[in-house]
């Protein structure tokens, strides 16, 4: 299987189809989810993700889910959403709760990689965070939405307020951690690097797969 | 055609079109053309109020309406706000000497954790437009700010943004405060902001939910005629 960050971003990964667990999850989780599933040995797990870019559009994020796990959930045992809110204003725990399927806790990606708690603690208003995913896919999910290819004047109106930029890194890659710097430069941010692994999402997952249904 | 031959003059066209072309100057933001426009308008003895809300909140409305149905985008309708702030830079302080009276005064600011204010802008500068008096308070409001500045303003409106989730429940600390304190009934209260929804309005008391700048405007009016109206009912 080839995944490509931009397949990921724009359309999503099919489940294989195979397995009795299956994970619906945002495309900007693929490859940390294939990684976890593949060190701890899972071959019960089937993963299915949704185009990460839905998250410029989070209204659409709940029906998308809902469809999903409706489409799926006659071919497996059990269903688990890995989304957090990801601005959802509670819509998609909603829906969740009403499918009687479970999700990941927390509001985004970057508070469950660093551990909800602890990001909640740091209370950084004026920080911007970068994944792993989202370094490789700055231009997709930040320069071209925002226009700022076109129209670079706009990036003050977007981040004047913000002071820093960080980086989370789920890897220890350099090359991304470049990116990710060059990614501040352009917005005129301090630049941060914050090593975090899969953080909240490896807990849960490994919780999830030892159900083993 | 030579590209000099389709050169609009703006001076040289009439006044609808010229009203017509800032249309597709906003809507294209074309700051510099608006700005020519604006006072092209002005020397022909149009009034700095007629210029505002005929040429340039006209303009916005269709901006907004496309906004509205996706036929434009978060960053295009920036570039027009941009447009439309140089037109009104240069009509503001006409509209001051012309002491032209204000529709009502509204407090508008982000919530306690948020620094998104784009929405916030938007609102303020569209409100602006239609005669009410801004005070802006920028971003990051603990609830004194916003008590405070209130009751300093006498303002009639509070208008509270957030863009997220986690921000948002700060709303209701705010009305909260204002109940505690007896004075919620003396303000119109509206949020606004992406995560929000009309359900998230009422459930913390907001009077009401605005989901763009454009419905800011209209519900504020509103609001402030039907205060108006309850006014003459109680001095009759």
């Amino acid at each position: 299987m080839t995944l490509t960050d931009r397949a990921l971003t724009e359309t999503g990964l099919a489940p294989a189809g195979d397995g009795r667990l299956l994970v619906i999850a945002c495309g900007a989780l693929a490859r940390e989810i294939l990684a976890l599933k593949e060190s701890g040995g899972w071959d019960h797990m089937d993963l299915a993700c949704l185009p990460a870019i839905l998250h410029n559009r989070p209204d659409r994020i709940p029906p998308a889910v809902e469809a999903a796990v409706v489409e799926n959930r006659g071919a497996y045992e059990s269903i688990f959403v890995a989304y957090a809110d990801c601005g959802t204003g509670g819509q998609l725990a909603e829906v969740c709760a009403r499918l009687g399927v479970e999700m990941l806790e927390g509001p985004h990606c970057y508070a469950f990689y660093e551990g909800n708690a602890a990001f909640a603690a740091r209370d950084e208003i004026d920080a911007f965070y970068l994944t792993d995913f989202l370094a490789r896919q700055f231009e997709a999910f930040v320069i071209k939405p925002l226009g700022l290819d076109r129209h670079p004047e706009l990036k003050e109106m977007y981040f004047g307020n913000y002071r820093s930029l960080v980086y989370q890194a789920q890897t220890d890659d350099p090359a991304l951690t470049e990116k990710a710097r060059a990614a501040a430069e352009y917005l005129g941010l301090e630049f941060e690097r914050r090593p975090t692994g899969y953080g909240e999402l490896s807990r849960d997952l490994k919780r999830i797969a030892a159900r083993r249904p | 055609m030579s590209e000099e031959d389709d050169e609009i003059i703006l001076s040289e066209l009439s006044d609808e079109d010229l009203v017509n072309q800032m249309f597709d100057d906003l809507y294209d933001g074309l700051k510099d053309e608006i700005v020519e426009g604006t006072n092209i308008l002005l020397e022909r003895g149009w009034t700095p109020y007629k210029v505002l809300t005929e040429a340039l909140v006209g303009g916005m409305k269709i901006v907004g309406e496309d906004f509205r149905d996706g036929i434009l985008f978060v960053p295009e309708v920036l570039l027009a706000a941009g447009a439309m702030k140089a037109g009104m830079g240069v009509l503001k302080p006409l509209l001051a000497e012309t002491g032209a009276k204000t529709i009502g005064k509204m407090v508008i600011g982000t919530v306690k954790g948020d620094i998104h204010d784009i929405g916030k802008n938007l609102v303020g500068m569209m409100m602006e437009g239609a005669g009410f008096e801004i005070i802006d308070i920028g971003i990051n409001n603990p609830v004194e700010k916003y008590l405070e500045t209130l009751e300093r303003e006498q303002a009639d409106i509070l208008g509270m943004s957030a863009l997220l989730t986690t921000t948002m429940p700060y709303m209701k600390v705010v009305i909260d405060t204002m109940k505690e304190k007896g004075i919620r009934d003396d303000y119109i209260v509206l949020v606004g902001g992406a995560p929000l929804n009309e359900e998230f309005g009422r459930a913390i008391g907001a009077d009401a939910y605005c989901r763009d700048a454009a419905v800011a405007v209209e519900t504020a009016k509103d609001f402030i005629a039907r205060k108006h109206n309850q006014r003459v009912g109680g001095q009759a």
